[in-house]
């Protein structure tokens, strides 16, 4: 497993992704920093996280959406699944190189919580409240783009679907919204839809409250979409 | 060392690897030999568990791939057809990763320097792969599959893409490899077989069609023998040619003649095969003193890997439905008989094409005289 996330690591580095991702995420966590923090005088980081749900959203499946399709279209996972390794360090292997360089995108937060204090009194608590939301919130993100990588050889098909997948997620929570004091079929299509959403789950942590349903949630969403990628790689193996 | 058992491999309702079975001992080279789809690749790719088989099984030191994947994959070094490099690395550090990727336990600066030196890519290292031609990453592939020292290596085609010198300087390593590895290789060269491999199986439409060494299958695959023989006839003209070929045909144990072409003017050769019982230089000989002809040359030519080798491949006699165990025997008879039907085919389209030659031939000698 090891030796998987080093390279994907060097990998994102040399290819160039990383820095694209590095400087998108910068570039835009700033540009809300400035706008939703300092502009308005606050110390109070929550307005500039509850933005930067749709960075996430939108730069994840740029993360991953070569991790496993190159492989494949490159037949260099020839040498992997052939390698005395079991499927599931490769996938984890490579899903903790991705959750790495997000978590070093994310890191960012800390740099800004420095500036901050030189205005005023940080509060702590929903910082971190909200970083580990966010940290999470990527998480389950990653494994979703990472099993969708997993389903094509094409990196940009790999990408587009991610997006829109997290995309449709997003907006099913508003499609919705009405339901909830619609009739019986309604009521249970808003629950089952609001059970499966990460938006509204998210914005509880913007909103000050710190969830553990939510955040088991998002870690199960990562579990089970890493599960899903081992049973591809497995399925592809049988067929 | 590898011990497969009645391998079968579907894609669907296309078989692919139908029950193939044979066993490699410790230290031997063994060489697939194929025409292209025959299921080479296929069986390599279940025989290192990248791929799974539909039924049978695959024993790398008595280990199932399937069973305890990790174990048996740790003996075995793959080449596939397309090495697997990550081409935006250097080799060096590709060859880094694949250390630890295959958790290899010896020195890595040491073993990494005999792995470079043994295929001669030591002043590459520090190159990025996307910059190296087809036969330097072929040699990094080799190099990956190098590591760890495996007691099995695979590898698939290993000389397409390179030079004649490289080709040689592989075949070389290869054999060197032989000495202390087991190794498998596929081709579809035949000479590369000839000069690497201790013993080889000619797979053909996913079946094994012949196990053995060179002699062995040339043995067994055909009973009859060939012979050339140049034989001259009264009058040096085409008349003797259709003569001494019906007189030979009706010579006891020829099954065959084939009239070739004009060596000597006026003198033909011809193409004989016989049931491989009797012996017929005699009664030919016998032949040619009551007319009164002249044996000038007399060959006899077996059958080389590559007779065989077209013999079996190009033959629609082995079907999927055959079981293979029994049916070698009437596999034979089936190419003896297609092979047959073909030759005389072309015998007469070359006999035609004979004629027109050398009727040019004998205007322009007329031209001359």
């Amino acid at each position: 497993m090891l030796a998987i996330y080093r390279r994907e690591m060097g990998a994102f580095f040399t290819s160039g992704v990383a820095y694209v991702f590095l400087t998108v995420f910068y570039l835009i966590s700033g540009i809300f920093f400035f706008n939703g923090v300092l502009c308005s005088g606050t110390t109070d980081v929550s307005p500039m996280f509850s933005s930067m749900f749709y960075v996430v959203m939108f730069l994840i499946p740029i993360l991953t959406m070569k991790l496993l399709s190159e492989e494949k279209k490159n037949k260099t996972d020839q040498g992997l699944l052939t390698a005395p390794v079991g499927l599931w360090d490769i996938v984890l292997g490579k899903y903790f190189a991705a959750l790495t360089l997000f978590i070093i995108a994310e890191s960012i937060v800390f740099i800004y919580a420095i500036i901050l204090s030189a205005f005023g009194n940080v509060v702590w608590q929903t910082l971190f409240g909200n970083y580990f939301a966010m940290l999470f919130l990527g998480a389950a993100f990653i494994a979703v783009g990472l099993f969708i990588s997993s389903l094509t050889e094409n990196q940009m098909a790999s990408a587009v679907a991610s997006m829109v997948s997290l995309f449709v997620l997003y907006l099913s929570e508003m499609l919705v919204a009405d339901f909830e004091n619609g009739g019986t079929f309604k009521k249970i299509l808003f629950k089952g839809v609001t059970a499966l959403a990460f938006y509204s789950r998210y914005m509880e942590f913007t909103g000050g409250m710190f969830s553990l349903p939510s955040i088991i949630f998002f870690i199960s969403t990562a579990f089970l979409f890493n599960f899903f990628t081992v049973k591809v790689l497995e399925k592809r193996r049988w067929s | 060392m590898i011990e497969v058992k009645n391998l079968t491999k579907k894609y669907g309702d296309k078989l692919a690897v139908n029950d193939i079975s044979f066993k490699v001992e410790k230290g031997e080279i063994l060489g697939f030999l194929g025409p292209n789809g025959a299921g080479k690749s296929t069986t390599m790719n279940m025989l290192t568990g990248y791929i799974s088989s539909t039924s049978g099984q695959v024993l790398i030191d008595g280990v199932d791939i399937l069973e305890d994947p990790k174990k048996a994959k740790s003996n075995i070094g793959y080449l596939p057809e397309i090495p697997p490099l990550y081409i935006d690395m250097t080799v060096d550090a590709y060859l880094n990763f694949m250390f630890d990727l295959k958790k290899c336990k010896q020195p890595r600066k040491k073993h990494l320097e005999d792995i470079c030196e043994l295929c001669k890519i030591s002043h590459v290292r520090k190159r990025l792969i996307k910059n190296l031609s087809k036969g330097y990453r072929q040699r990094v592939g080799l190099a990956q599959a190098l590591l760890n020292k495996p007691p099995v290596i695979i590898l698939d085609e290993p000389t397409v893409g390179l030079d004649p010198n490289q080709i040689i300087e592989i075949r070389t390593l290869i054999k060197q490899l032989g000495k202390r590895h087991t190794v498998i290789l596929s081709s579809h060269i035949l000479p590369e077989i000839q000069a690497v491999c201790d013993r080889i199986i000619i797979i053909n439409k996913g079946q094994v069609a012949a196990d053995g060494t060179a002699d062995e299958i040339a043995k067994n695959i055909s009973n009859e023998h060939k012979m050339t023989l140049r034989i001259e006839g009264p009058t040096h003209t085409k008349d003797d040619k259709t003569k001494i070929a019906d007189a030979l045909r009706s010579i006891d144990g020829i099954t065959y003649v084939r009239a070739d072409m004009e060596r000597e003017k006026g003198i033909y050769d011809y193409d004989v095969e016989t049931d491989g019982k009797t012996d017929v230089r005699r009664a030919i000989n016998k032949l040619c003193a009551e007319k009164g002809w002249n044996i000038l040359m007399l060959q006899l030519s077996d059958m080389t890997l590559e007779d065989i080798f077209l013999k079996i491949t190009m033959s629609e006699g082995i079907t999927a439905s055959d079981s293979s165990n029994a049916p070698k025997l009437e596999v034979k008879v089936k190419d003896g008989e297609l092979i047959a039907s073909e030759k005389t085919d072309d015998n007469k389209e070359k006999a035609d094409a004979e004629t027109a030659e050398e009727t040019d031939g004998s205007e322009n000698n007329g031209g001359e005289e």
